[in-house]
């Protein structure tokens, strides 16, 4: 960051200050929130104290100039903050000090860097098991992201006082019950890091699948979180994969609907709209998640990712490699959406009448999931069923929420010729949403 | 921070558990104790008599009133406290994991809020 010098003009100093504030709180955020937090535990007084401290340097650095090191000064600001607040009566009378948790702040750290990186601490924080599932992800991204709780709860589909309640209470919790901000030890950390890259796929997912007919929003907010985790944990091949998973799906998404705003099915997307450096990126993950030598459910996930992304245009994906991926990963993380994947898959590899026997084998637990519909009317289409593809579609249409998604399947609806086979493309069968309807019926 | 590790669990009618079975849990609620005695974490440890024994008070009412029998009527019966001083809430729950009572019944781990030691009330946790 640079010092204004003194001759610049009021009202550029004033946007320099504006600018290196935001931009301090946006890239360091989480960081500091997760410095502050360490101590005490009480996330609610680490991000108060960092609110107080931004409204400070708003106030401050347009006349005192930008700082050399505003995250540092952003820090200690904000320590003082906290420690004014411990010594005050209020707390003094209902709170003892505890002196491992209440150490006086060393002001001479003002260094971020210095200090080290607490944000897989506050991640894992995040996503503890005493802390409500639901809570988890719209924590990460409050805490880590800096978001607020306004600005999360759209894309969780409840009120913004609803969410604020619910993380207030889940910070809450975390204070009073003692969750600590540790690395806990090699015996449960596995569990853990689950539990997180569960958290982050779930921003990923929301993003999806709270697309509308807008141009669809990128993934950003779940793509930086998985980026951080991937720099904070880059020996976790699993957590390489979630990196690689998230930004395979971010290089395909402007590519996901066309210029008039229509759903446009993965094997019908021009590989030339997708975002080549993003997929290059992808592949580094993925590389550096196999040199560890443990597969596991997001490096498969991004692996059938990568063999679409792999393909060229005009021309399908690579099959074979899809089935065994599809059947390594109904392996290793069974789940619905897996299943009816798979399903679509074994319909190109073996012939549609085999996709619709492994649908028809998911029995009753598919009687209410979208994407089995989906590809069970585009399978009958091709099968030459038009009556019951008719049908199979109105069930898809009735259990989609997605409009752009919705509008897609009630013009191949639309299309069915009155009787004989259909060629084209199926619904692709990883598309987002299917993911998003996954989890929530996993939950 | 200082928790209690609340042990809840269904009573058993006489008969029910055959005696080397009582003896068992007895051996092993033995070693876990030395194990928490042996990790200096034990403040204090109660197994309670069952719930038909016991007496309510209450004066929510504004007059007293003793009633015979627990504060609520639940399946399970709170049939043990064992109060414990370990840094976090995974150190809490991982001694409640390795309680023998967990494998028949549930163990509850609160968070003390405030006790008296030493003669005065003192504080263990960020309660506010």
């Amino acid at each position: 960051m640079t010092a204004t010098s003194p001759d610049d003009r009021v009202d550029s100093v004033d946007r320099v200050a504006y600018d290196a504030a935001a931009a301090a709180a946006r890239d360091g955020y989480g960081r500091l929130v997760a410095l502050l937090a360490a101590g005490s535990g009480d996330l609610q007084a680490a991000e108060d104290a960092l609110g107080d401290a931004l409204e400070r340097a708003l106030a401050t650095w347009p006349e005192a100039g930008v700082p050399d090191n505003p995250a540092g000064w952003l820090l200690t600001v904000a320590r003082r903050r906290l420690r004014d607040r411990h010594r005050s009566a209020e707390v003094r009378r209902t709170m003892p000090l505890v002196p491992e948790r209440h150490a006086p702040v060393r002001l001479e750290d003002v260094d971020p860097d210095a200090v080290g990186d607490r944000r897989l601490e506050l991640m894992l924080v995040c996503a503890h098991p005493a802390v409500d599932p639901v809570a988890r992800t719209p924590l990460m991204l409050t805490a880590v992201l800096g978001f607020t709780a306004a600005q999360v709860a759209p894309a969780f589909s409840v009120p913004a006082a609803t969410m604020a309640t619910r993380l207030v209470r889940a910070k809450r919790r975390i204070k009073d019950a003692g969750v600590p901000f540790v690395l806990p030890d090699r015996s449960v950390l596995p569990d853990r890091m689950a539990d997180v890259l569960e958290a982050v796929y779930g921003a990923y997912v929301v993003e999806w699948s709270t697309a509308d007919a807008e141009p669809r929003r990128l993934p950003s907010e779940a793509l930086r979180l998985a980026e951080v985790l991937a720099q904070l944990a880059p020996r976790d091949p699993e957590v390489r994969g979630l990196a690689a998973l998230v930004l395979l799906s971010t290089a395909r998404a402007a590519a996901r609907t066309d210029a008039e705003g229509r759903f446009v099915p993965l094997t019908e997307q021009d590989p030339g709209r997708w975002d080549a450096a993003a997929i290059a990126r992808a592949h580094e993950h993925l590389r550096a998640a196999h040199a560890q030598g443990a597969v596991g459910r997001f490096q498969l996930e991004a692996a059938v990712q990568a063999v679409h992304c792999a393909r060229r245009a005009g021309e399908p994906p690579d099959r074979a490699a899809l089935r065994r991926l599809h059947d390594a990963l109904q392996r290793v993380a069974p789940s619905l959406g897996g299943a009816v994947a798979r399903a679509a898959v074994v319909a190109e590899t073996d012939g549609p009448a085999a996709g619709l026997a492994a649908l028809d084998a998911l029995g009753d637990a598919a009687a209410r999931f979208q994407p089995a519909w989906a590809v069970r009317a585009e399978l009958l289409a091709r099968l030459g069923r038009a009556e019951d593809a008719a049908a199979a579609y109105d069930r898809a249409i009735t259990l989609t929420h997605d409009p752009v998604e919705r509008a897609h399947l009630e013009s191949r609806r639309a299309s069915m010729p009155p009787q004989g086979p259909l060629s084209g493309p199926p619904v692709h069968p990883t598309a987002r949403s299917d993911h998003a309807r996954d989890l929530r019926l996993e939950r | 921070m200082r928790y209690a590790l609340l042990l809840h669990n269904p009573e058993p009618a006489p008969g029910d558990i055959p005696a080397e079975g009582i003896s068992e849990m007895e051996r092993l609620f033995s070693d876990y104790a030395d194990a928490l005695v042996g990790a200096g974490v034990l403040v204090g440890a109660d197994v309670l008599q069952f719930s038909h024994a016991t007496t309510t008070v209450t004066r929510r009412t504004g007059a007293t009133q003793v009633q015979d029998g627990p504060f609520a009527e639940t399946k399970e019966a709170l049939a043990g406290v064992f109060v414990i001083d370990v840094p976090d809430l995974d150190a809490a729950v991982a001694w409640a994991e390795k309680c023998p009572g967990a494998s028949y019944g549930s163990v509850e781990v609160r968070p003390v809020a405030t006790s008296i030691v030493d003669g005065a009330w003192t504080g263990h946790g960020p309660a506010e």
